[in-house]
């Protein structure tokens, strides 16, 4: 009885405590700016079930994405086994599933066992990655201190969460030998694909009570990795388990080359070229003047920020930027995690201090240089590279918009081309009179 | 140059009452560089073979926007933009060809919201279609037997509009050997010129964007890197001429390939 009560409380306060965060996480993404993503359902559904659901952009590396996939279908089919956690957890049963499935609960149980066990490979090849092996993008300047310990964080409870299904499980097999598993009155084998060995070797040697105990060490291990993961997701890079399926829905279907047309300027230039406009006509009563471009998270859309929040911090965005490459300041994967740091600094001062406060921060200039916004070419690699559909060039563009617009920031040759495409309708001072002499030289 | 470009404009086409089949965007590059012109010419060359019943917008023409959008000037964006579009419906302008990537994207992508409906195509589109439809031969061809040709995929091609194959068709209509550098297609690297970076300094770094790339080009052993876009041209240029090979390779937009090779 107690054990039920201790179980339903994890289970209250691990559930209570996520979707408290989740909500925090939900306001913070609606602070952005609205954009419509609601259109072509049917085109996102496939996108969402290629890129998020079948890792499509993953295999443009087929290593890391074998590997990844394991820790991924692992971690998707332990759910199942989650299920009879949660009944057993509530009813005070053991194996409850395992008398009515039969066989099918063998295959099942071996099946995560031993997606466990690849999972555990694929782990601990990623720590050797991550920590021995030298690659460049793990060791960029944005990785240092949190971002390079959470990736180990979660690499390790991975780990921990593995050994607690075959300490369970094994423990639970040498009891059934011995005739002692609470599945069962009788003795034999479950017959499970790895844990029947480790029952018969690892845990052979220890008493029952022993066994006991390390069987619930694993079980109550188990259940508490899963809620201790769930807790962490919001803190961290690792959120894109779940967010990659909303984030890769959302995507934007339109080709990379195109950029927003901002409608705000569009109403604007509409004004100068029209004759017939009214320039003293007063705007609507409820016109809110928005700022043009973004100097902080709340200028960016939705989309960005949930882009923002679904960022693992991968860095093939990075790896793949030419700016990045030939030494220049800008890393696309910097711009999402500046973001999204912002964005947590700006939630929290707006729940603790009200709406109308001011930290006298902002996204460019406190976490992103104007020399990063500059740098970029607009070649949409990191766009193309992202395997969750992450678009850090929307972000670059609204902030030059900022800089441009409302700050007249920018390198000093740029307000050269801006004057001559004004004046003479090219980038470059020549007269528009002679745009067509090519045709007449040799 | 033996045979005189025949390069009619919108308003001598309006006036004699005719109507193109499809407007040449020339765009400023094509216009006004002298590189980027003798690419403007080879367009018009094959054009011009094939027969084909084009006009361009002469004076008319203006800068379509797209530096100054990627600087983050909207404003003077849409002001081009709009002026632009006001010309091309007033020539009732259903399909436009451009040599340039940034003329194509913008034009294609970014005009219709604000008014302007065409269809839009890259010149090597276009040459795609002249020889599918035997209206260009390259029975003249030979001059790139079996040499080594590399093709640099503009970023605004290639990912920003996922043209790939047309201008490697092109390349191996030429019989020659077209050699994928490491980094192609989807995987490709910019020349650096792209989201007006070729209208100012780098930002401090510790090697040029194009250097990086011609080093890519030269792995190949290509002797000649072939581009889709004016932008691309200079900066591979400028990227070999660092390496100084400029003796060794020569760059060259796919439209000058298929003009030399046809003899035009």
């Amino acid at each position: 009885m107690v054990s039920i009560i201790l179980f339903a409380l994890l289970a209250v306060l691990g559930i209570g405590f996520f979707t408290w965060n989740i909500l925090k996480v939900r306001q913070n993404i609606l602070f952005g700016r609205d954009v419509n993503r609601s259109d072509n359902k049917a085109e996102r559904w496939r996108v969402m079930m290629l890129v998020a659901l079948g890792q499509k952009k993953m295999f443009t590396r087929p290593i890391p994405a074998i590997l990844h996939l394991f820790i991924y279908v692992a971690f998707v089919i332990t759910q199942i086994e989650l299920i009879e956690i949660f009944v057993d957890g509530l009813s005070g049963h053991h194996r409850i599933f395992r008398e009515s499935l039969g066989g099918f609960y063998t295959f099942i149980i071996s099946f995560i066992e031993t997606l466990s066990v690849l999972a555990l490979v694929a782990t601990v090849i990623f720590l050797t990655r991550r920590n021995i092996l030298h690659i460049a993008r793990f060791k960029k300047i944005e990785m240092k201190g949190f971002p390079t310990r959470d990736a180990n964080t979660i690499l390790v409870m991975e780990i921990i969460l593995v050994t607690c299904i075959f300490t369970m499980n094994g423990a639970d097999e040498a009891l059934y030998l011995q005739g002692a598993s609470h599945a069962s009155e009788a003795s034999g084998s479950f017959g499970f694909l790895f844990s029947s060995w480790l029952g018969q070797s690892v845990f052979s040697g220890f008493d029952a009570e022993t066994l006991h105990t390390l069987e619930r060490i694993g079980w109550w291990g188990h259940i508490f990795m899963v809620f201790a993961f769930l807790n962490y997701l919001p803190y961290s890079k690792h959120f894109h388990i779940l967010l990659a399926f909303p984030n890769t829905y959302y995507s934007n279907l339109e080709k990379k080359g195109k950029f927003t047309n901002m409608a705000s300027v569009t109403a604007e230039v509409q004004l100068m070229l029209d004759p017939n406009a009214d320039p003293y006509a007063a705007p609507p009563v409820d016109a809110e003047p928005q700022r043009f471009g973004a100097k902080d998270v709340t200028d960016l859309t939705w989309k960005n920020l949930l882009d923002a929040y679904t960022c693992t911090e991968c860095g093939r965005c990075t790896a793949a930027c030419p700016a990045n490459q030939t030494g220049k300041l800008l890393s696309p994967r910097k711009i999402m995690m500046d973001t999204r740091d912002r964005l947590m600094e700006y939630g929290d001062n707006y729940r603790k201090h009200g709406k109308d406060y001011q930290d006298g921060k902002s996204l460019i200039g406190d976490y992103i240089k104007e020399e990063e916004v500059w740098a970029c070419t607009s070649c949409n690699a990191c766009v193309q590279e992202c395997p969750v559909n992450i678009d850090p060039l929307a972000i670059i563009v609204d902030l030059r918009r900022y800089l441009v617009m409302e700050e007249s920031k920018m390198p000093v040759e740029l307000t050269g081309m801006l004057t001559n495409i004004e004046n003479n309708g090219a980038p470059w001072q020549f007269s528009p009179a002679d745009r067509l002499n090519w045709k007449d030289e040799n | 140059m033996e045979n005189r470009l025949n390069v009619p404009t919108m308003a001598e086409m309006m006036a004699k009452g005719e109507t193109p089949d499809i407007l040449f965007w020339v765009g400023c590059s094509g216009s006004f560089d002298d590189r980027a012109k003798k690419i403007t010419k080879a367009v018009v060359k094959i054009l011009n073979a094939c027969n084909v019943k084009f006009a361009v917008l002469g004076t008319e023409e203006s800068c379509n926007g797209d530096p100054a959008k990627r600087a983050g000037n909207e404003f003077t964006f849409q002001m081009q933009a709009m002026m632009n579009i006001q010309v091309l419906n007033g020539y009732e302008v259903k399909r436009i060809v451009t040599a340039c990537p940034h003329c194509f994207n913008t034009l294609k992508n970014e005009y219709p919201e604000l008014g302007g409906n065409y269809e839009v195509i890259h010149h090597t589109q276009l040459i795609q279609d002249l020889i599918n439809t035997g209206k260009l031969g390259l029975e003249g061809g030979g001059t790139f037997k079996g040499k080594k040709i590399t093709f640099h995929d503009p970023c605004y091609l290639g990912r920003g509009n996922d043209i790939y194959e047309a201008p490697r068709f092109l390349v191996e209509k030429l019989d020659a050997e077209l050699v994928e550098m490491k980094r192609c297609k989807t995987n490709g690297l910019c020349c650096g010129a792209g989201g007006a970076q070729m209208f100012k300094e780098a930002e401090p770094g510790n090697k040029e964007v194009n250097v990086e790339r011609t080093e890519d080009a030269l792995e190949t052993q290509a002797t000649i890197i072939a581009t889709g876009c004016p932008f691309c041209n200079t900066m591979m240029t400028d990227g070999v001429k660092n390496f100084n090979k400029e003796g060794e390779i020569q760059v060259l937009d796919v439209a000058e390939l298929i003009a030399t090779a046809a003899d035009l």
